[in-house]
């Protein structure tokens, strides 16, 4: 790609749950157009707070979050959603007494008209949404709800996808899966952000991706070169696969 | 290894040399959804038995029934040769079978150190009499205080000690889960897929513990998706598919098996998914 336009910019953000304690401390990213850029790192290094920074789930006490140029810092999800950011949250992110298709409904609640259109898409990626699509979401398993996560996330037809941890949870055939659904997605055009505990399948498919360690961003690289890096495999990767 | 721990030749429900948890018929249904029908399985005393399967088998279902935090349609199991079905979780736990949940269950208005805490059984302040003669209870905090500190520092929690259990990310919450489970001293300890949003490194390093529990004679019986994690530690895996057993046997065997393979594993168990050809989708109009 010839001069990549950055469409998230993330630029040295401060942020945290209670107050005085931050838990991002100077952290920065950039995703181009077109990007699918992967966040590791070790528990509680604010892997999971600095997409909720971007999707203004968590105030930004310094720093600034840009989306194609335009300060979007602590704008409020709605507007975010209205702007084509969507965000798939680690836990608690289905509406357990909803069917499928309600759910997936209401990633287009605000824009009702496009049902349709939008499920037909969803549906050609995860096929499981349409055949079960009158099912309770709170009587599936964990991995099943995953997908109608993401699927209600891609609900809203957006141009940047939020995800935390899409794998977790699920079985191997099926995160397999959902990192080749998250490629397809990507390769669709639109950018990702995802986060990832799997960091060898996370590091295997992004573009680039960023480690984050006490609430900065490490190390960045691209994904083949962060996978062979001894350094990352001692810190961050281990190396379970190779035993 | 088959030998050792199953008596004749590994088969789904198969008899084993030195059983701690016996489940006989045990069947639970949802509405016309039979999710769990285990007509037999043995859980080998001693041992790290892994039981794995597609989302939806119903794994964390028959956690639930074994453990009394839910109620089957039918079946009996013992643990440690006593009847155990129909007792309430508490009692459960009292005897030495304690569990974690996938969606941690943590106390968040507590802090770190009392969620572990709270973990210890048999603690003499908690009788209402008992309760304000501290003499009769202090020696006894101090101990389980020292043990729920190595165990913190172990999992890499040490320095969130006086945070509010609130206040942890996915992953460390998943980590005081499982600490806490072991602050009970359990004979039997089953994880619900204790690694899962767990930094791959830090896995690596509590692969090691759950090793030292079992030599310290400690049962373990944990649902995973992490197959490394599995092949690594596990001395016995049992499959479960749409409620039933259906493979048993040591790691390396089950994981040839190629039903296993078509239904959980996948093709692209061993490949790089950056070079697998995917389908090209057009992102709507």
């Amino acid at each position: 790609m010839t001069n990549p336009t950055p469409v998230v910019e993330a630029l040295d953000l401060h942020a945290g749950y209670l107050p005085g304690i931050n838990i991002l401390n100077g952290c920065s990213l950039v995703a181009n157009q077109g990007e699918l850029i992967g966040i590791i790192g070790p528990n509680g290094a604010g892997k999971s707070t600095l997409l909720k920074a971007i999707f203004g789930q968590v105030n930004i006490r310094e720093g600034a979050v840009k989306l194609n140029g335009e300060d979007i810092t602590n704008l409020k999800a709605n507007k975010l959603v209205e702007k084509g950011v969507a965000f798939v949250p680690q836990t608690n992110n289905v509406f357990p007494s909803l069917t499928i298709e309600e759910n997936l409904e209401m990633g287009v609640f605000q824009t009702p008209k496009r049902f349709q259109e939008r499920f037909d898409f969803v549906t050609s990626i995860f096929p499981d949404l349409g055949t079960r699509r009158a099912q309770k979401a709170g009587s599936l398993s964990g991995g099943e709800r995953q997908m109608v996560a993401m699927g209600r996330a891609l609900m809203v037809d957006p141009s940047v996808l939020l995800l935390d941890e899409p794998s977790a949870g699920l079985s191997p055939v099926r995160q397999d899966e959902a990192f080749l659904r998250v490629r397809e997605v990507n390769h669709a055009g639109v950018t990702v952000i995802m986060v990832e505990q799997n960091a060898r399948r996370c590091l295997q498919i992004c573009d680039r991706a960023y480690v984050l360690d006490q609430g900065k961003d490490a190390h960045t690289g691209t994904g083949r070169e962060l996978l062979n890096d001894p350094k990352m495999v001692e810190l961050y990767l281990g190396n379970l696969a190779e035993l | 290894m088959a030998n050792e721990i199953a008596i004749g030749a590994a088969a789904p429900g198969c008899k084993k040399v030195d059983p701690i948890l016996i489940a006989d018929g045990v069947v639970r249904q949802f509405g016309g959804l039979t999710a769990v029908n285990v007509e037999h399985v043995e859980i080998p005393r001693g041992k790290i038995t892994a039981l794995i399967g597609p989302n939806g088998a119903g794994k964390t279902t028959f956690f639930n029934l074994l453990t009394g935090f839910d109620k089957p349609n039918s079946g009996t199991w013992t643990f440690d040769g006593k009847d155990l079905a129909g007792v309430a979780p508490f009692k459960v736990a009292r005897r030495g079978m304690i569990r974690t949940f996938q969606l941690t269950k943590a106390l968040s208005l507590l802090t770190v150190i009392d969620n572990m805490r709270l973990g210890a059984q048999k603690q003499v302040g908690e009788g209402f009499f008992a309760s304000f003669v501290r003499p009769l209870w202090k020696a006894q905090e101090q101990q389980i205080t020292a043990n729920a500190d190595s165990l913190l520092k172990r999992f890499k929690l040490d320095a969130k000690r006086e945070d509010y259990a609130g206040s942890l990310s996915g992953g460390q919450r998943k980590l005081l889960e499982m600490a806490r489970a072991l602050m009970g001293e359990p004979k039997l300890v089953m994880l619900d897929e204790p690694m899962a949003g767990v930094n791959p490194a830090l896995t690596q390093s509590l692969l090691e513990h759950i090793k030292d529990l079992k030599s310290n004679g400690t049962t373990v019986l944990f649902v995973e998706h992490d197959m490394h994690m599995v092949r690594h530690i596990s001395d016995w895996v049992i499959v479960m598919a749409e409620g039933k057993i259906v493979a048993e046997g040591p790691p390396a065997e089950v994981m040839k098996d190629q039903a296993v393979i078509d239904a959980y594993l996948g093709a692209h168990a061993d490949t790089d998914l950056g070079t697998v050809e995917i389908k090209s989708i057009k992102a709507g109009n």
